[in-house]
């Protein structure tokens, strides 16, 4: 394995760690005196800062630095776990994340939050305020003075210790005064030359602390006499010398529980460490996805191969042909479940949202999560955080009640929101529920007649009329909160889902509650397609939003050029020629076809030339310099070194269903 | 080739002494925590342990401690690499069993010249 930026591996870590500590933190919320608990979260500010100190990240280490000391008084027993302290160390990792990031952090508002910080840990315990304040680890310039004395074993020599380097090492450390102590000289009779007889004397005056001068006989540590003292200059020479407080007791508060608690340390972190364990490896993202581009690459070649050997009598071809193409399908699978990652990473997140929210509103929520360890692709899952963040808060914001509004319903005090995630075949159902107030129909109606999404009076299935919600420019908040009116609506939401190849539906009882749930593909990487031919061009129609083909009769073909529909089992469905779209030059295949499609709840039929069969293919994203062209996703690579574009069918079947579209123009 | 084990939970800490370790030619091997660094030390083939004090699942100490009672975890030199910094800690840490103490934040240079101290001796 190549060496990678340890730092970037501590970003990682750091954002791990910040994650945990959150968790930690949630968690004592409700659990305020738990051992394991405060343990955990002290544990991960103790990392946070030790590792943060190791590459530079001086800021983060000092102000980590003192959430740990505050942390290390809750085990202690000295503070309690206090909604308030945690609220304040929540915010505070908020902090700790940006200056983690490298993102700009307004040093006023760190300080401002340590004073929050300081303000609750005194508060709570005011006989010992001042030795919260611990300074961070480092030296405060004052010059201590200590005297040292130590002794070798007398084999010492023969094991190779030099006593004069390690004098050295002291007189780097500072003014230093060596005196040996030649008292166990034996007779020269009884002088063994080999041996070492000496101890020495030192007095040293250094800005440097204990460990600094340990540190120097840390190798013979294990056989050797050492005793450290800090002492009181016997004039004090100096106008600064240093208060005679053992330098070393304070810079570390930590230290002195940390063995006692090593006992139920050991047990707080089982869980979490065992999903961290030694035989999991960190690679970075951006590897994995060379990988895969690798992994299609060798389908392609893989399916070149495929069609020689087909070609050829050579049965030991054949043979090596499949197996070729089971061992690359296998690899294929097993690289997708590489870039599997459980949903749970995505769920924790919300917790906080939630605990933020309830805090801002006022409300009582209470989050429940299940088939946390339903997986997903990695791309799929960040991209599916900022959705999810929006539709939470509007479960929370305009979903769920005031407690006294839930009370005079009968309902229980805290409201209800559960995120669930199960695989259903190629994708995962996403839901999210709550069981507040449900939509109000005749708000929607009212605000879409006011918007001029539907004429006054407008007759609309239930269905249809929830559908408005996510209409662009619609939105039900009457006044706008700071919570949800972000500006983004529920029209952004679901045009990300569909970016997603997913899908997005709303359900909702009045009184009862809404479920908005979420259909998406467990990955985005590889695509089950319909390779179509269109003029001399190949396109790839992804296979889960085809309905149907059927054949578009020159006779349908003729009837069809005025108004581009056609009668499919009773009902009129539009469709687009891909031929005017695409401006192919190519006279028409007498047998054109319609793959008619559908998106959410709309359908359209699509003209090709031909269906040229299944394909599952790896997808390629298009260079920036394609992303304008809105009818097409991204790009394949075919067996016989072609390239064929992906459709997109969610932009195609809006273009589509709008009646006097351009597209229809060019048609 | 000389061998040298490296236990602490924080891999971006396992990474740098790896680096600064390997690329000196010494074996580098990692454990995530005290008790997957007794598993892998008592196993034996190491010249030299290197290892964080607080750790989740098992701390330094309690590996020492157990190390030490096993043949192949015997007469290995083990070194802490820690924030800690406190005396008692030292000492019984010393008293453990161990071989020396460095300090975090480490230098590459310094944890060379220890390793090779140690490894000389």
């Amino acid at each position: 394995m190549t060496a990678q930026d340890p730092v970037e591996t501590f970003r990682q870590e750091a954002q791990e760690l910040l994650e945990q500590i959150e968790q930690g933190l949630l968690d004592l919320v409700h659990r305020p005196s738990e051992r394991d608990l405060i343990d955990a979260v002290f544990r991960g500010l103790h990392t946070l800062k030790g590792s943060g100190a190791m590459f530079g990240f001086d800021a983060l280490a000092a102000f980590t630095h003192h959430c740990e000391t505050a942390f290390d008084r809750v085990r202690k027993g000295e503070v309690p776990a206090s909604p308030d302290l945690v609220t304040v160390v929540l915010a505070a990792l908020d902090h700790m994340r940006a200056l983690a990031e490298g993102r700009p952090a307004s040093d006023a508002e760190g300080q401002a939050l340590l004073d929050r910080l300081q303000q609750v840990v005194a508060t709570a315990a005011p006989a010992q305020s001042v030795a919260a304040e611990a300074p961070p680890p480092a030296t405060d310039g004052g010059l201590n003075h200590w005297h040292i004395r130590f002794s070798l074993p007398a084999d010492a020599l023969v094991n190779g210790t030099r006593p004069l380097p390690l004098l050295d090492e002291l007189r780097e450390l500072g003014e230093c005064r060596v005196v040996a102590i030649t008292d166990a000289v034996p007779p020269l009779k009884d002088l063994v030359s080999s041996q070492c007889h000496l101890a020495w004397d030192v007095t040293l005056i250094t800005p440097h602390g204990r460990d600094a001068i340990e540190d120097v006989f840390l190798f013979v540590i294990d056989d050797m006499t050492l005793d450290i003292e800090a002492i009181t200059p016997s004039a004090p020479a100096t106008a600064d010398a240093a208060p005679e407080v053992a330098p070393v007791r304070d810079v570390t508060p930590v230290a002195a529980t940390a063995s006692s608690d090593d006992g139920t340390a050991a047990q707080a972190g089982e869980g979490r460490a065992a999903k961290a364990g030694g035989d999991t490896v960190r690679v970075p993202a951006e590897r994995l996805d060379e990988m895969m581009d690798r992994v299609g690459e060798l389908v392609i070649a893989q399916s070149r191969l495929k069609q020689l050997a087909a070609s050829s009598s050579d049965i030991a071809l054949r043979a090596v042909a499949e197996e070729i193409e089971r061992l690359a399908s296998e690899m294929r699978d097993t690289m997708m479940v590489v870039r599997m990652v459980p949903i749970a990473q995505l769920f924790g997140r919300f917790r906080r949202l939630i605990h933020d929210l309830a805090r801002d509103t006022g409300k009582a929520i209470a989050l429940s999560t299940e088939g946390e360890g339903t997986e997903l692709d990695k791309t799929v899952i960040e991209r599916l955080a900022d959705p999810l963040i929006h539709l939470i808060r509007n479960a929370a914001d305009h979903g769920l009640e005031t407690p006294e509004q839930r009370r005079a319903a009968g309902k229980p005090e805290a409201g209800q929101i559960v995120l669930a995630a199960r695989q259903s075949g190629a994708e995962v159902v996403i839901t999210i529920t709550d069981d507040g107030r449900g939509v109000d129909r005749a708000r929607v109606r009212a605000k879409a007649e006011e918007n001029g999404l539907i004429q006054p009076g407008q007759a609309l299935s239930d269905s249809e009329l929830l559908q408005l919600i996510f209409a662009p420019g619609f939105s039900t908040a009457a006044t706008i909160t700071n919570l949800s009116g972000r500006g983004v609506g529920m029209d952004v939401v679901k045009r990300t889902i569909e970016g997603l190849r997913g899908a997005i539906e709303l359900t909702s009882t009045p009184g009862e509650g809404s479920v908005v749930s979420l259909r998406i593909p467990l990955t985005l990487a590889i695509i089950d397609g319909l390779l179509v031919r269109v003029g001399a061009g190949r396109f790839v129609i992804p296979l889960s939003s085809v309905e149907e083909c059927v054949e578009l009769s020159p006779e349908q073909d003729r009837r069809s050029t005025g108004r581009s529909l056609i009668t499919l089992r009773d009902q009129l469905v539009p469709f687009i020629r891909l031929r005017q779209l695409f401006a192919s030059g190519q006279p028409a295949d007498p047998h054109q076809k319609v793959v008619v499609v559908q998106a959410g709840q709309e359908r359209v039929g699509l003209v090709v030339d031909q269906i040229l069969g299944d394909h599952q293919t790896v997808i390629k994203a298009l260079s920036g310099f394609h992303a304008e062209v809105g009818a097409f996703s991204g790009a394949t690579i075919l067996g016989d070194g072609g390239v064929a574009l992906i459709l997109d069918i969610g932009s195609l079947v809006a273009s589509g269903q709008r009646q006097d579209t351009p597209l229809r123009a060019v048609g | 080739m000389t061998a040298i084990l490296t236990v602490d939970d924080s891999a971006s800490i396992r990474q740098a002494i790896k680096i600064a370790l390997s690329g000196e030619g010494y074996a580098v091997t990692e454990a995530a925590n005290g008790a997957e660094g007794l598993d892998k030390g008592a196993a034996g083939g190491f010249d030299l342990i290197v290892t964080d004090l607080n750790m989740p699942v098992m701390d330094g100490l309690s590996m020492i401690r157990e190390l030490r009672k096993r043949p192949a975890g015997a007469g290995v030199p083990i070194l802490f690499l820690t924030t800690e910094s406190d005396a008692d800690i030292k000492a019984q840490a010393k008293a453990a069993g161990a071989t020396g103490w460095l300090t975090k934040p480490f230098d590459p240079e310094q944890l060379l010249r220890v390793v090779r101290k140690v490894l000389a001796k």
